[in-house]
């Protein structure tokens, strides 16, 4: 039933390496946010905060197209990026990854924040006590106890990256191999005469790894969920 | 020798405390609402007082006018909570470990087993916190603590949660912690019984303000 070609299994592949590696990366800046935003009070933070969920709001094809107005490979940032670091995004499949990275945040943000918002503090007062510098204490108390939120964050964002269209198409466009993810190639498969079948099977294809990804992100939080009440 | 005069405004509620800690136990004693746990906090440095000086064997702890305010995490204070506080993603064993962790000392296995069998934790080493009883949770919490290598222990309540009998099961054991482990500590409660059975000095709080000092004679005052 289920027979892709080739280019079909290769958006298939590009879609996962583009989420994973946009979810992986877009971690530790969504934990450091996330805690910023939890704990902390500071000049400017309702305004980190509005940018921070402003891909929540936004349409994805304004996203995508001020991606393109920064980091394009004529736009300042995008420029810079190309010639002191080599890194270029514009029609890459890195691109694809900052996209859906940026379209995730507030998700991944959201849910950690919560989690960290939920920690018992009087727990940490008890380590600090114990002689845990704030670094310490962080690494082995804040976060082991932020552990389902950070795995329900990653589990969202992920799921965002896989389902990314609009940021992603708008700012790489649909390259096959290159920056064409499943949604993508569903779509361009949709403006061909008789692509009816394929779409059908990269169809099928999106809604087994969804359901893999949420039963896999599920038992991960179950798991963590068992270890902090002690059993 | 534990130097404190502090002063701390809290909403409408002022607490003010001048007392001195010696070896042994000195209760902090008087009713609930007091005070006395702001007290205490002020001490491990988990409050931060307006106006006053804490010194512990001659070190500044805090100094309002000359802006000294060590951290908790660098005062080397043990604090036993009165909800014992252990961590819940940790072993039992593993909170035990946890202030040698943070202070990198190396393992000291002769200490750590008079601890265990001091407080008699033994079975409970490989448990998890969720899984021990309210008087195990208190022994470990004080376990905690001492394995620390504290200067000065923090006894806040530690009874408060449990029932008659569990009290008289620790009783005995928080009176050799007092007589074997060479620690000064601090013994808050409004408990007039149990102060009488732990401290050999009382300090009398009452609506934020010392009242009296003196010894278990104050109790039936």
């Amino acid at each position: 039933m289920i027979a892709l070609t080739p280019q079909e299994w290769t958006a298939v592949a590009l879609s996962l390496r583009v989420a994973a590696v946009s979810t992986v990366v877009a971690l530790p800046f969504g934990i450091g946010i996330a805690f910023l935003l939890a704990r902390k009070s500071f000049w400017g933070k309702s305004l980190v905060d509005a940018l921070v969920h402003l891909p929540l709001v936004l349409p994805p094809v304004v996203t995508g197209y001020l991606l393109l107005i920064t980091f394009g490979r004529r736009a300042p940032v995008g420029e810079f990026l190309a010639d002191r670091f080599g890194i270029v995004f514009s029609f890459r499949w890195t691109g694809a990854a900052l996209a859906c990275g940026i379209m995730a945040f507030p998700l991944m943000v959201r849910a950690i924040r919560l989690s960290i918002e939920a920690i018992d503090r009087r727990l940490e007062d008890a380590a600090a006590t114990l002689g845990a510098n704030p670094v310490w204490l962080f690494i082995t108390i804040t976060l082991p106890l932020a552990l389902p939120g950070i795995i329900a964050g990653m589990m969202l964002a992920f799921a965002r990256a896989l389902g990314e269209f609009g940021a992603t198409i708008t700012f790489v466009s649909n390259i096959p191999g290159e920056t064409q993810t499943i949604s993508a190639a569903i779509y361009t498969l949709m403006q061909v005469p008789g692509g009816d079948r394929s779409t059908l099977s990269l169809v099928i294809v999106a809604v087994i790894i969804s359901f893999a990804a949420l039963t896999v992100s599920e038992w991960l939080a179950r798991r963590a969920q068992a270890r902090l009440h002690g059993t | 020798m534990l130097m404190v005069e502090v002063e701390k405004q809290l909403g409408d509620f002022a607490v003010s405390a001048l007392f001195a800690g010696e070896t042994g136990a000195t209760a902090l004693f008087g009713p609930s609402g007091a005070g006395k746990t702001s007290v205490i906090n002020m001490i491990a440095g988990l409050l931060r007082p307006d106006r006053g000086r804490i010194t512990l064997a001659d070190e500044v702890l805090f100094d309002a006018g000359a802006h000294v305010d060590l951290p908790a995490w660098r005062r080397r204070i043990g604090y036993v909570f009165q909800d014992g506080r252990l961590f819940p993603h940790l072993s039992v064993r593993h909170n035990l470990y946890y202030g040698r962790w943070m202070s990198g000392h190396s393992p000291d296995a002769a200490a750590f087993a008079h601890v265990v069998e001091l407080l008699n934790i033994g079975p409970l080493l490989d448990r998890r916190p969720g899984k021990l009883s309210g008087g195990e949770r208190q022994r470990v919490a004080v376990g905690r603590a001492l394995l620390t290598r504290p200067r000065l222990l923090l006894l806040d309540e530690p009874l408060a949660s449990l029932d008659q009998p569990r009290k008289q099961d620790i009783l005995p054991y928080l009176e050799r912690l007092r007589d074997e482990a060479r620690v000064p500590i601090i013994y808050v409660s409004h408990d007039a019984a149990e102060v009488r059975r732990i401290a050999t000095r009382v300090v009398r709080i009452e609506e934020g303000r010392v009242t009296a000092t003196g010894g278990v004679e104050l109790l039936s005052a």
